[in-house]
């Protein structure tokens, strides 16, 4: 394999290759392909913080189960987020319990629930990364053209290049060089991510889900290794050099930067979303007078924070299959479908 | 979470497009993507098109792949002669 060519020459003068695998669907296409098993081991794909289900933090949880609690609250939702358990269980058992928790496609159809129930007010996790919160600005400009006054979000976004700053900040953690994300890219375009280039010298390629794609983008990766680090896009059939300025818009007229909190990470600067004040009346933490309780941690022993950073990998975890499955999962990276505990439990065993 | 697919446009309804992915149709969103036409092919996620499919990439992409195929298979035999 020409990957593993590329790997024996440039291993000659180092031990071992680290690229992280910056995006969740990457993780599992790694796995399911089987592409970490047909590397080089020296070359290690390490999985990142671009699950956005599993970097939601427990807190966050806990104030979207609190929401749902109320009588004549509807909490809609993404189907990813609905086995995610808080301090307090999922939402799932909270639905199970009762509460009108609804699994969505799309933003908009939660805005459509609440223009058809006009008695009931309808609160939107708004979860995701720069790829997911143009649709969800969309939405939201869409309800003030409608006048609907039962719709609003409650904002958990985070952004990936301050976490990768983080990342590529952190000397324990040696990365070598960046797969970044294709769908996040295909929104913010190649300019956020020169600083890892410029500032850190790291190889980056923007690179697509199929796993030739993923291919690519590692020879592209090792052959930055070999000349001198760039920054590549492999996935160029979706992702423009200055991405879809269209979605930048939407998301930067309604949303503003702010802090945000990293299950595992904890807090980065200016990593996450809120609502403008323009747009406040859309913001269920005002709307509902949420305050955001203080992340705990984990009390199970999941090591999904260091997971997350590819400090780990999931077998490295003692909970992992004899006591964290699927089936009974004690992190997020389990339960998600993007999760790379759950990649490694179905693929890499 | 970020998974998005590619999905041709059959119709145009103002800024909501009827796509078709698999046979079936569903409604997107054309508000990011106010040039796509019908044929087109639009990266679709959460109900949105989040970009237009740029064809002379995807075909240059898929002449590549068959080409690492190709490689793939022709190294294989050759493996083959020298081991067999
Ligand atoms: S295996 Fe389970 S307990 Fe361990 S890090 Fe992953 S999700 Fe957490």
């Amino acid at each position: 394999m020409l990957v593993n060519e590329r790997v024996k020459g440039l291993c000659q003068e180092r031990g071992e290759i680290r690229l992280m695998e910056v995006c969740g669907t990457h993780t599992m296409a790694i796995s399911a392909s089987g592409i970490r098993r047909a590397v080089d081991p020296r070359l290690k794909l390490l999985s990142g913080p671009g699950c956005p289900v599993c970097v939601t933090t427990d807190a966050e949880i806990d104030t979207a189960r609190r929401l749902a609690e109320r009588p004549g609250l509807v909490v809609v939702t993404f189907g990813d987020m609905i086995r995610v358990p808080g301090s307090h269980g999922s939402l799932a058992e909270a639905k199970a319990e009762g509460a009108d928790i609804r699994v969505v496609y799309s933003p908009q159809d939660g805005l459509k629930m609440a223009m058809a129930e006009p008695e009931k007010e309808f609160v939107f996790l708004g979860v995701g990364f720069e790829t997911t919160a143009p649709t969800v600005a969309a939405t939201v400009l869409a309800a003030a053209e409608r006048g609907v006054r039962n719709f609003s979000v409650l904002t958990m976004f985070k952004l990936i290049p301050p976490a990768l700053e983080f990342i590529a900040s952190a000397k324990k953690m040696k990365i070598d060089g960046f797969i970044l994300p294709g769908h996040v890219s295909t929104v913010i375009g190649a300019k956020p991510y020169e600083f890892l280039v410029q500032r850190f010298g790291l190889p980056c390629c923007i690179t697509g889900f199929e796993p030739a794609d993923i291919l690519e983008g590692i020879l592209l990766l090792l052959e930055q290794m070999e000349r001198g680090p760039g920054l590549a896009i492999q996935y160029r059939r979706s992702v423009r050099p200055e991405g879809n300025r269209v979605a930048q818009q939407l998301m930067s007229g309604i949303f503003e930067v702010a802090d945000a909190e990293w299950r595992g990470i904890g807090r980065i600067r200016n990593s996450g979303l809120r609502l403008k004040p323009d747009w406040q009346n859309f913001d269920a933490r005002l709307r509902f007078g949420l305050r955001s309780a203080r992340s705990s941690r984990p009390a199970s022993g999941c090591r999904c924070g260091e997971v997350l950073l590819g400090l780990i990998t999931p077998s490295e975890c003692p909970l992992f299959c004899r006591v964290c499955t699927p089936e009974a999962p004690m992190g997020p990276c389990m339960v998600s479908s993007e999760g790379a505990c759950a990649a490694y439990y179905r693929y890499e065993r | 979470m970020c998974l998005a697919i590619p999905v041709r446009i059959v119709r145009i309804e103002g800024e909501t497009a009827i796509g078709e992915v698999n046979g079936v149709e569903r409604e997107v969103s054309l508000i990011m993507t106010p040039e796509a036409k019908v044929g087109d092919y639009v990266i679709v996620h959460a109900g949105f098109a989040i970009q237009i499919l740029d064809r002379q990439a995807a075909e240059e992409t898929r002449q590549l792949f068959d080409r690492m195929a190709q490689a793939v298979e022709e190294r294989r035999r050759q493996a083959g002669k020298r081991t067999g």
